[in-house]
């Protein structure tokens, strides 16, 4: 008892940095930031990191090799030359562009998914844990969702829809949303015994006051490394809705796109899969490594569950 | 030769701790057969003391000076391997929470068997013995099952027994006893004690006894040494410390510690009733698919009287379902059975838009002042919830909060703070404030200082008294401490198993108690024969 009364102290000690502090510090958050920084910025300034327009092709630029240059056509008919760094697939189409455009998509896709699963997975949760009249119905439905494999609920979701970054994004969210309502309800379910919750109740405030005024907030850490870890999964998942031909309309470049295309001479041009691939393995790298980090600096208690 | 001798010993703190040392050259001894008690508030350093003498400090805290003898060898020299011979053959320690100190995946008997493995090379079958005995002579009944049984199957004081033959059953030549009852109903701490007395003088054992209570002080010590930050301020015998003192901090707190005697405030008999139960119950029922029905009968016809400007004390042990009463009072829980009457009207069964408007009126205070503040909101928020509620406009609202910081003792200006800044005294304060924003006519304080320092309890308590005073509030006071009860009520309700078993004005139930409860309950308060407070 006694050495764990003291660990709370020290931990106490520790805390007396800010949170922000001890984010910096962290060397997982770091170099899982810096990486995603870079891949933020490279998203963002896509035009002018001597790129051409990822949908241009020219067949006499097919199947370049990383380094070699050649020769495209844009839109307005100009012929200009073009050094294709990661080569050209078999449409001529500059892999370097695509794949640099791709990160948009990825990160988009990542960011918008986790947001969405997060914030239905927290309306969800805090009703299903607080009101326990509707714990049981929503419960079983979100087991229900979670008996189903997410990659084939995502294909079918998208298959039912038509395929874009809206649907897809919708697609993926709600095979996550079970989780994070899991998660929220199961924190609801520890934080609603707290004293302050009785506390706030004997104090005339509003049940809804109470889910979000006086719950949510003391959730917000495992939810910010839940959300970290749906971002991850979702680019993968993306990736892989892309590479079966049921994500996004081929016309889009996105890694699972460019990799898709590029299977089918994977063989004789390997830097059709390999690029997208570095990328896509990179950025999942990252933030999941930033998710560690913040797991550890943001939530110990998470860090000894899991 | 001393079984232990600590001299000069210092630990080290963290770099950004309050202070820069847990423990400052801090001296002491502990004879063959001798039962020394280190008594201080949280954060005086005791138990890291502890842990320096059973090599079992953590990284932060290094030993940067002084030495512990363990019978003449040095403890802060041993190695790691010598450190765990040592452990239990001639050193050993009970826990205070017994709960977490035993495997909850391991029977007790094969706990036990596991320390005599490691440490001895008896057989299967002299092990088994010497377990059996050790069982019987901390006096757990039925020792054959009592091995078979798993921690969770145990009652508190029968775990905590089974600690005590863990750390004794190699009869080691020091046990140290962190806090090893205070987490225990004050009936079953009296039995321990006893068992702790009985074993050590029959073993020769040298204790070293880290408490808070200075009751169990004067019920066990033979010495004691008094801690304060770290630094050892005094150390003698326990009738000169206990009686006359000698450091301004050492007369403080045992100032501090209230008496049994209850106080001779007359109590006005034609005050008006705020709040009256009239055959309150409780009662939890688990009714799963496969499994039996279960019944709890946590409160059973309770009748109590709350009157303007006094207070009533529910006193009992854990389980006794004081705080159910409470929380059915609060209407925090609702009652299964009978009446609450707030003022002639009966909110037991209320439904809920009509009692938000009574909710006003009833206000509470818990015990943990760690966990009755939302972490992620200021002070102001906090004692402002109440009042915004009930349609007060903001400035208003905040003028309020900074007059109840006044009236609570603390600067206004730290009304922006938020509550991991303040101290557990100071909390309960802000949460003092918080309940009378509300401007309640009925205050309950649902063990609202039984986690706090004897020294900040006592100005709490004052504080709750002055309070009581001013604002003529009737108050309920849920407590286990007998004392503390004896302080503050006029009125006194003992609870055991969900019934009151004893209920009139606290002169009589503490003068001449007449339930065997009650009578049992003073008997077990320890250090009764000691008149604290007085002094």
């Amino acid at each position: 008892m006694d050495t764990q009364a003291l660990s709370v102290e020290s931990a106490n000690i520790a805390r007396r940095e800010s949170a922000w502090q001890r984010l910096q510090q962290h060397w997982s958050v770091r170099i899982g930031g810096a990486v995603l920084i870079l891949l933020v910025l490279a998203a963002l300034c896509a035009p002018w990191l001597g790129t051409v327009d990822p949908t241009l092709f020219d067949a006499a630029s097919r199947d370049l090799r990383p380094g070699q240059s050649g020769e495209i056509t844009t839109l307005d008919g100009e012929l200009i030359k073009h050094q294709f760094l990661m080569g050209s697939d078999s449409f001529g189409r500059d892999i370097y562009s695509r794949v640099v455009y791709g990160t948009r998509v990825s990160l988009l896709v990542g960011i918008a998914t986790a947001v969405l699963a997060l914030a239905f997975g927290i309306v969800f949760g805090l009703s299903s844990g607080y009101l326990r009249w509707l714990d049981g119905p929503l419960m079983r439905v979100m087991d229900g969702l979670m008996a189903i494999p997410a990659i084939l609920l995502a294909i079918t979701l998208v298959a039912m829809w038509r395929a874009s970054l809206v649907t897809v994004v919708v697609a993926i969210a709600i095979t996550e949303v079970p989780r994070v309502t899991r998660l929220v309800r199961s924190l609801v379910l520890s934080i609603r015994e707290e004293p302050y919750v009785e506390a706030a109740v004997s104090l005339g405030t509003s049940t809804l006051r109470i889910m979000f005024g006086h719950i949510l907030p003391n959730c917000i850490a495992p939810l910010i490394v839940q959300g970290t870890y749906i971002c991850a999964s979702a680019i993968l998942v993306e990736a892989i809705l892309s590479f079966l031909g049921v994500g996004l309309p081929p016309d889009i470049p996105t890694w699972g796109n460019i990799m898709s295309e590029g299977r089918v001479q994977f063989m004789a041009y390997p830097h059709n899969l390999f690029f997208p691939g570095v990328f896509l393995a990179v950025t999942v790298l990252a933030v999941n490594i930033l998710g560690d980090g913040l797991r550890d600096t943001l939530d110990p208690k998470m860090a000894r569950r899991l | 030769m001393n079984v232990l001798e600590v001299r000069e010993l210092t630990i080290a703190l963290p770099r950004h701790a309050d202070r820069a040392q847990a423990a400052s050259r801090v001296s002491f001894s502990v004879g063959r057969g001798e039962i020394v008690c280190l008594v201080g508030e949280s954060g005086s350093g005791k138990s890291v003391i502890a842990q320096g003498v059973m090599g079992l400090l953590p990284k932060g805290l290094p030993v940067t000076g002084g030495t512990v003898l363990l019978q003449g060898e040095d403890i802060t020299r041993a190695s790691q391997q010598r450190l765990r011979e040592l452990r239990a053959t001639r050193m050993s320690m009970v826990f205070q929470e017994p709960m977490t100190a035993l495997n909850p995946v391991m029977s007790c008997g094969a706990q036990l068997d596991e320390v005599l493995r490691e440490h001895t090379r008896l057989s299967p079958a002299a092990r088994r013995r010497k377990i059996l005995d050790i069982v019987g002579e901390v006096r757990l009944p039925d020792p054959e099952r009592m091995i078979a049984s798993y921690p969770h199957q145990l009652s508190g004081g029968q775990r905590q027994r089974v600690m005590i033959a863990m750390a004794l059953v190699l009869e080691p030549a020091l046990l140290i006893a962190d806090e090893p009852t205070t987490a225990l109903d004050v009936t079953t701490q009296a039995q321990i004690l006893k068992l702790m007395q009985d074993l050590q003088a029959r073993h020769g054992t040298g204790v070293l006894f880290i408490t808070h209570d200075f009751g169990v002080v004067a019920e066990i010590a033979h010495r004691v040494a008094v801690l304060r930050l770290g630094e050892l301020v005094e150390l003698g015998a326990k009738e000169e410390v206990l009686k006359r003192p000698r450091h301004d901090y050492t007369r403080m707190l045992i100032g501090s510690v209230p008496t049994l005697k209850p106080h001779a405030r007359p109590a006005d008999g034609a005050a008006a009733v705020v709040l009256a139960t009239r055959g309150l119950s409780k009662t939890y029922r688990h009714r799963g698919w496969f499994s039996a029905h279960r019944e709890v009968l946590a409160a059973v016809d309770v009748n109590l009287e709350v009157r303007k400007g006094q207070t009533l004390g529910i006193v009992g042990e854990s389980g006794s379902g004081k705080s159910t009463v409470a929380r059915c009072i609060v209407r925090l829980i609702e009652p299964s059975s009978g009446e609450v009457l707030l003022d002639g009207e009966d909110i037991a069964a209320m439904p809920a838009r009509r009692l938000q408007l009574l909710r006003r009126r009833v206000q509470i205070v818990f015990q943990d002042p760690y966990r009755s503040l939302n972490p992620r909101r200021t002070v102001l928020q906090a004692i402002i919830e109440g009042p915004r509620n009930y349609g007060m406009d903001r400035a208003a609202a905040v003028q309020r909060a900074r007059k109840l910081m006044e009236l609570v003792r603390m600067d206004p200006e730290s009304l922006n703070r938020y509550p991991h800044q303040f101290s557990g005294g100071q909390r309960q304060r802000i949460c003092i404030a918080r309940a009378l924003a509300m401007e309640p006519e009925l205050l309950v304080a649902d063990e609202a200082v039984s986690a706090l320092d004897v020294s900040v309890q006592a100005q709490v308590l004052a504080l709750f008294e002055e309070i009581r005073e001013r604002l003529s509030l009737a108050m309920l006071f849920i407590t286990h401490d007998l004392r503390v009860a004896a302080q503050v009520c006029d009125h006194v309700a003992v609870m055991s198993q969900g019934r009151v078993v004893e209920y009139g004005p606290a002169a009589q139930v503490f003068g001449t108690p007449r339930h065997e409860y009650t009578r049992a309950l003073f008997e077990a308060a320890p250090g009764r024969d000691f008149a604290f407070g007085a002094a």
